[in-house]
């Protein structure tokens, strides 16, 4: 249970004396499921905005799709502040890319190998990324997606998720999903997967947007909310059927 | 019986309620001025909202020393950023020592802080940099313990493009409801406003704040009688 913010341990230690430098042992504020999925044309990512502090829904605009280079995507849940480093790393990685200027730019399976090799050995040092990451892309017409936990558990398909992404979309994909998916029947797919998340996960704010990469390059959707349904008859008259219950 | 003077020991922390709004032109950062150990109020009167620069402060909530020890490394890089970059620095930059310190010692620090100020280039900007080191741009934000009763507030009545007095209004208004309800938060309502004109520090006491629920008017003494208008006289 998280507490509020003034009234957490400032220390925490699990192992080590106080002069470790740099144990994250409890995320503060988090992100909640991101979705990926391969499309006809490249891939397409869903995450919402929302930024929790513990059971607070603090933060309603929180970026947490972002692009990486020319070629891939990257989602993130979890902590948003590790999110941040990571971005920072990512940033200097394709500079350092850039800067070598050699025809040769990094792809989507290179930098989630990278990406795979930073949360694994954070891991054993025990002092994670509280993050769970989706990393797709396409280069040179070969579509890659792929996901790396907090603690370096990572592969490749042709759909993931994090979080409650895993138990409450992943279904809906496994059944829906198909090879040759336009991009309005897989905006439409990751919808229908969002809506369930808005509905069932206690974190999920109705703020979102849809990234897309393809050969061309990568844009994310200005931020937009999803269309509700409570108008049944079970949900306005629960208990007809079994008077007295709740 | 005696458990209160434990807390004549427990660290010292501001609880507190802070506030950065943006408006038409700067910011506007607010702040009430409670620091408690305990349940004992060390300081009544604390200033919260701390200068970095000529144009960029920073409102420190959570725990007082770490605010503190923050607040004056990130002076100190600032000072120096600014005699090599050759002109002031930017609101974005000390928001991202900010942010540097604070994420780099998370398992350490206990303060949420809230930086805004104005430069050239961007105008007037607040950041808000909760625990863990994120660092998050917003038009306004709200923090510390008090914050809590003030989402629902913020909710209804923040709106894009206030002016100066509206900002201020606003600021005064929310810590002002923020101490009706927070244990930790109180004393007097601090303001400070940033523009291209410079800084301006505002002063409310207590006693200049609005009442709200269950609150009565002050007095001097129960002798001094009640208001002016007197009571009707009881007719049987």
């Amino acid at each position: 249970m998280m507490n509020l913010a003034d009234s957490a341990p400032a220390t925490n230690n699990m192992l080590g004396s106080e002069a470790d430098s740099q144990r994250t042992l409890y995320p503060y504020v988090t992100g909640t499921s991101v979705i990926g999925i391969k499309y006809k044309d490249g891939l397409l990512f869903a995450a919402d905005m929302g930024g929790s502090y513990g059971s607070t829904l603090r933060y309603k605009s929180v970026e947490r799709l972002k692009s990486v280079g020319k070629h891939s995507v990257i989602g993130a849940s979890g902590e948003i502040s590790d999110f941040q480093e990571i971005m920072r790393y990512l940033d200097e990685l394709i500079l350092f890319d850039n800067m070598w200027d050699d025809g040769n730019s990094l792809g989507p399976k290179e930098v989630h190998n990278y990406l795979t090799r930073v949360m694994y050995n954070r891991r054993n040092k025990f002092n994670p990324l509280w993050n769970s990451l989706v990393l797709g892309g396409i280069k040179n017409g070969k579509k890659y997606l792929g996901t790396v936990s907090m603690i370096g558990v990572h592969y490749e398909d042709d759909h993931v998720a994090t979080g409650f992404g895993n138990h409450l979309a992943r279904p809906i994909l496994r059944d829906e999903w198909h090879e040759n998916l336009t991009y309005e029947e897989g905006v439409k797919l990751l919808e229908k997967c969002m809506r369930v998340l808005l509905y069932r996960d206690r974190s999920a704010v109705n703020k979102l947007q849809i990234a897309k990469i393809t050969e061309e390059g990568f844009t994310v959707s200005e931020p937009y909310s999803l269309k509700t349904s409570w108008d049944f008859n079970a949900f306005k008259n629960p208990t007809l059927d079994a008077e007295g219950s709740w | 019986m005696d458990s209160i003077y434990n807390d004549l020991n427990a660290p010292h922390s501001m609880g507190t309620t802070i506030i950065g709004v943006t408006y038409d032109g700067g910011v506007v950062l607010g702040a009430d001025s409670r620091t408690s150990t305990g349940m004992y109020v060390a300081n009544r009167a604390s200033d919260k909202i701390t200068q970095l620069t000529d144009n960029v402060y920073i409102c420190r909530s959570g725990s007082a020393a770490d605010s503190q020890v923050l607040s004056d490394y990130v002076r100190y890089y600032l000072h120096q950023h600014t005699i090599q970059l050759g002109q002031p620095a930017t609101v974005k930059v000390a928001a991202n020592l900010v942010r540097m310190v604070s994420y780099n010692n998370k398992n350490m620090l206990q303060t949420g802080l809230i930086v805004g100020g104005w430069d050239k280039y961007e105008g007037g900007k607040i950041y808000g940099i909760p625990l863990g080191g994120t660092l998050l741009e917003q038009p306004f934000t709200i923090g510390g313990s008090g914050s809590s009763y003030l989402y629902g507030f913020f909710d209804q009545v923040w709106k894009e493009g206030m002016t100066q007095d509206e900002a201020e209004k606003l600021v005064v208004k929310a810590v002002s409801l923020a101490i009706a309800r927070d244990g930790a938060s109180g004393g007097v309502v601090r303001t400070v406003t940033i523009n291209k004109d410079g800084v301006s520090r505002k002063f409310f006491p207590g006693n200049t704040l609005p009442l709200w629920h269950e609150e009565l008017e002050a007095k001097d003494s129960l002798l001094d009688g009640f208001s002016a208008a007197s009571p009707e006289p009881m007719v049987s």
